[in-house]
């Protein structure tokens, strides 16, 4: 620091205190770059959910005005209480947990695919990437009109095309979405997330030590017990980094709900069932205590990625 | 295949052998069948957008039917009128702005944790980290009801204020990991040139971490631009988005697959190019930075 003005012959307190000034200033210097963006997000993230957590506890329906006051706990009684609510938390447990598994699965075998050199391997990376790339809506329109419509949508048009190669005229015609209405969501969500999870565990594979599997090899290991010895441990906190930011990002899907089913036939989850509740049925109240519900379900999962996240950072310092 | 073969030789050092150059053959193969799989959803969805609306909708597909551009005329709004391009503009509007206003926070900040870091600066990085991953759907209605009291309903700079927090936590992780990698060596080079802050930033930092900021700059804007909720609930005439377009684009009934092909063409292009971009870095920005 330049300014030090505080002379220097009388030692003891004087010094002292000037030296604790300069530490101070020294730290506030530190922190000031970092206050703007702190003070954003407090105000733009924290204040709008102390408010949710706030109105949780109050009845407070914007078609019933005058009506309300506080309520304690029974908004959280209406949420696990209403068949409909509860549904749709079982409703985000499957859409996630499918969503989330089948994509790591089959983001793995591309990722373990896409390690070895072959011809075009970047273009075939690319070819992965795209569906990532495709804006959520748009993908979840694409899904629903042109593939699973089930009278010129791409599915059953292939179905046609397969069943007349050995001279049939009577194809299997499913109404995809109405038959299997989860599902269809939950493919739609695969298609888009598998790429993330192939991203992520080849960065994996990329980043471990090849001589060791090479040593193995020459030990005579065969490829499955490399990979299952020795990849696969590696791979662990990537495949468990991967779960969890994917469920973190799936769990809040709004967009494919909301675009193929409209939140019908059993498939409307937590935060499509939260914007119904507040923005049809204008209930603040129920809509803030789900809301509520659906953070500490988030506090779990992001406390383990957290966790997960503060390992890797710290291997990368060592 | 030549070529795999002996990158295979570089790579194991030996196990030559007739056998081991077709496996590799195969799984190649299986590479490229895999890949190609995950994009035909989206091939489809370009070829279709090229296509007639009669032969949009047939069954068994018309694959090699002729290709037109009235997709993208009707797109425009060659026969409603009704064009989209309001909704682009505010799109681009709500992800660039959000995406500088993201850098002149995010920077400064990584900044503060990565190269003069304070004290406990990883628990701030978890501050950080911890917003991102509340669901943004619990903080809607304070916020819209926030908005309503304020006049600042249908008003895209409500939605660029929102993106920027939305997209601020995973700016800050990237930007740290970025200035991590600059040497310090060089930052005290310049201090002891007697170098103020802004020097430095101006002449050092920015310009050694540019790939950085570029690879932060695409991921912002792409989140940006994919975003349907908050725009929809928080929007209505004047300041709606492209996906918000999207969802109301889909109203006719009849023959519009090729429309709506062309629509997912037009609105999802500039994810495409940015996230081609940014390629090499997506995985470091959609990890937050953990990995690289």
């Amino acid at each position: 620091m330049s300014t030090a003005p505080t002379p220097r012959p009388k030692p003891s307190e004087d010094a002292d205190r000037a030296r604790r000034a300069r530490q101070r200033r020294d730290a506030w210097a530190r922190r000031g770059p970092l206050l703007p963006a702190v003070l954003f997000l407090v105000v733009f993230t924290q204040l709008p959910f102390a408010a949710t957590l706030v109105i949780s506890f109050w009845e407070w329906n914007a078609l019933r005005p005058g009506q309300g006051g506080f309520t304690g706990f029974d908004n959280y009684r209406e949420v696990f209480g209403d068949p409909d609510l509860r549904a749709s938390v079982l409703t985000t447990i499957w859409l996630t947990a499918g969503a989330v598994l089948v994509s790591l699965v089959l983001g793995l075998v591309a990722a373990l695919l896409l390690d070895r050199r072959f011809p075009g391997r970047a273009l075939v990376r690319t070819f992965f990437i795209t569906p990532f790339l495709i804006v959520p809506v748009a993908a979840a329109l694409l899904w629903k009109h042109a593939l699973y419509n089930p009278e010129y949508g791409l599915l059953n048009g292939t179905l046609t095309w397969l069943w007349s190669l050995f001279g049939s005229a009577d194809p299997p015609q499913p109404d995809w979405i109405t038959r299997w209405p989860l599902a269809s969501v939950t493919v739609c969500l695969i298609w888009q997330w598998t790429p993330f999870m192939m991203l992520i565990l080849l960065a994996g594979l990329q980043s471990r030590d090849t001589e060791v599997a090479e040593a193995a090899r020459v030990d005579g290991a065969n490829a499955w017990q490399i990979f299952r010895h020795l990849t696969l441990p590696h791979l662990r906190p990537y495949l468990e980094l991967a779960a969890l930011l994917g469920s973190i990002y799936i769990v809040q899907n709004f967009d494919a709900v909301f675009t193929i089913t409209s939140g019908g036939l059993g498939t409307a989850n937590l935060p499509y069932t939260i914007y119904r509740t507040f923005y049809q049925g204008h209930d603040y109240g129920l809509a803030s205590a789900a809301g509520v519900v659906v953070v500490l379900g988030a506090v779990v999962i992001a406390t383990l990625a957290l966790r997960l996240v503060s390992t890797l950072l710290r291997e990368e310092q060592r | 295949m030549k070529s795999s073969a002996t990158g295979r030789a570089r790579g194991t050092a030996g196990g030559p052998g007739f056998l081991r150059r077709h496996t590799n053959a195969l799984w190649g193969l299986a590479a490229w069948a895999m890949g190609l799989f995950f994009l035909l959803p989206a091939a489809w969805m370009v070829l279709t957008s090229f296509h007639s609306e009669t032969d949009a909708a047939t069954n068994p597909p018309s694959v090699a039917a002729e290709l037109t551009v009235d997709g993208y005329r009707e797109f425009f709004g060659a026969s409603t009128g009704a064009s989209p391009w309001p909704t682009l503009a505010n799109s681009a509007i709500a992800a660039v702005a959000s995406t500088g206003l993201v850098l002149a926070l995010a920077i400064p900040a990584a900044y503060a944790l990565a190269v003069r870091p304070v004290r406990r600066s990883s628990d701030v990085l978890f501050f950080f980290l911890s917003t991102k991953m509340l669901p943004a759907v619990a903080g809607l209605l304070p916020v819209y009801l926030a908005a309503r009291h304020f006049g600042l309903l249908d008003n895209i700079w409500l939605l660029a204020v929102l993106y920027t927090a939305m997209n601020l936590p995973i700016a800050v992780w990237m930007m740290r990991s970025f200035l991590a990698e600059i040497p310090v060596s060089i930052l005290e080079a310049a201090a002891i040139d007697g170098a103020g802050l802004l020097t430095v930033f101006r002449s050092v930092i920015i310009p050694l971490a540019a790939p950085g900021i570029a690879a932060t700059s695409l991921i912002c804007f792409i989140f940006s631009w994919n975003e349907m909720l908050f725009a929809r609930v928080l929007t209505g005439v004047r300041a709606a988005t492209a996906p918000v377009f999207l969802t109301g684009f889909v109203t006719s009934q009849g023959l519009f697959l090729a429309q709506l092909c062309a629509a997912a063409v037009a609105v999802s292009l500039p994810v495409l190019a940015a996230g081609f971009a940014a390629q090499d870095r997506l995985v470091q920005g959609l990890s937050l930075g953990a990995v690289k």
